[in-house]
């Protein structure tokens, strides 16, 4: 073989995908979590200038895409980007780069820190092949769920449990009325009453309470597994609740080992369809030897959407 | 009390005309602001906490709210 043109360790973890045209590439940068210094935007920019085509296109899973790259230019764009330390993500049968909201930190809904948690996870899981097909992580600061936790291999979203102290309760009624999830009312002593069943965990009451009457007993984050979109989309479902952030890579690593090795010799497919064939129990009495005090006591399979025609009961 | 009427007025326009008002109150002062069902009242008075003012009680009128708080230091 010739020697090759360009250093083919930057290809491993992929990134770099074929455009139509000859010798034109996207590079898929990474950037986990959606945050991206200002510094960091100018180099991209400056790469794109010179190397592309005049845009970037910026992806669904909060990527930054080069446009037509030529592949004689890949170990300069790579260098260049390397010096405001800008690298490719992946693509393939591999952990993705995951996405994540804003976090806690300047947004008020946001309960946990979900920049650090990419960032975590990025360093620890990128480019982890799976054997079988992609794996995608999110993380959404709260019930709002932005980033479509259900719709990820492994999503998770921040929660809080509310706790009262009746003492410290002015009896406003601003709780009660927050509470779009009708988990409070007030009682016949003027004092809130809450239902534990109808809570999302959200926060809401926390957030308005002008005497903090209410806290946080616990927080940390919700759990569902897998979920993907595509020709055929399913809905991911729990598995746990106030997982803490920092056991939030051991968690994901546990499901990781688990899908690799249940799809053994399934060829391309992703997690969720691979519970759907197994059984949920089978991954959540997994998840239970590692996490007794965090997963729910039973839960559901992956739940199947259809989007494609003929729709269950007609014909083709 | 000085009473704000923020009814008609849809978010965020309702939280800034409620910070401009409080502009000219004195510190210590209690005001209501008339706030409409839904987002309103559930944004509202989230914002103004965080502002640092001090939130007194919510009471539903004929299909509005009121919200008194008492403006907190700068």
């Amino acid at each position: 073989m010739a020697e090759p043109k360009i250093d083919l360790k930057n290809l491993k973890a992929g990134g770099f995908i074929k455009e139509r045209g000859k010798d034109l590439f996207t590079v898929r940068l990474r950037v986990p979590g959606g945050r991206m210094s200002v510094d960091r935007l100018s180099k991209i920019a400056a790469v794109a200038q010179k190397y592309g085509k005049g845009y970037v296109h910026l992806s669904v899973r909060q990527s930054i895409e080069l446009i037509n790259i030529n592949f004689s230019d890949f170990d300069a764009v790579v260098a260049e980007l390397g010096e405001e330390q800008q690298k490719v993500a992946s693509c393939g049968a591999r952990v993705r780069v995951p996405t994540a909201c804003g976090g806690c930190e300047y947004n008020p809904n946001g309960l946990v820190d979900t920049q650090k948690s990419a960032l975590e996870v990025d360093q620890k899981l990128f480019g982890t092949a799976t054997g079988h097909h992609k794996f995608k992580v999110c993380f959404a600061g709260c019930p709002f769920d932005c980033p479509k936790s259900a719709i990820n291999d492994v999503g998770f979203q921040g929660a809080v449990w509310p706790k009262l102290d009746a003492d410290g309760c002015i009896s406003c009624g601003l709780c009660a009325k927050s509470c779009t999830e009708g988990a409070l009312s007030m009682g016949t002593d003027n004092k809130p009453v809450f239902d534990a069943a109808k809570c999302i965990y959200c926060g809401d009451c926390i957030k308005v309470c002008p005497t903090g009457a209410w806290s946080a007993e616990k927080k940390g984050y919700t759990v569902r597994i897998g979920g993907k979109w595509g020709r055929q989309p399913l809905v991911g479902t729990l598995y746990a609740t106030f997982v803490p952030e920092e056991r939030v890579v051991d968690f994901i690593a546990v499901v990781l080992a688990w899908y690799q090795e249940k799809a053994e010799g399934a060829g391309r497919v992703r997690l969720g369809d691979i519970i759907i064939r197994e059984g949920w129990q089978s991954l959540l009495e997994r998840l239970r030897a590692d996490f007794p005090e965090y997963v729910v006591q039973e839960t559901i399979a992956p739940q199947i959407i259809q989007t494609q025609l003929p729709l269950p009961g007609q014909q083709a | 009390m000085q009473s704000i009427d923020l009814r008609g007025v849809t978010c965020p326009t309702n939280f800034v005309m409620a910070k401009l008002e409080l502009e000219d109150i004195e510190a210590g002062t209690t005001v209501e602001f008339l706030l409409d069902d839904g987002e309103p009242v559930k944004n509202v008075p989230r914002s103004l906490k965080d502002e640092g003012h001090k939130l007194l009680g919510l009471q539903e009128k004929d299909g509005y709210y009121v919200l008194t708080l008492e403006k907190g230091a700068e």
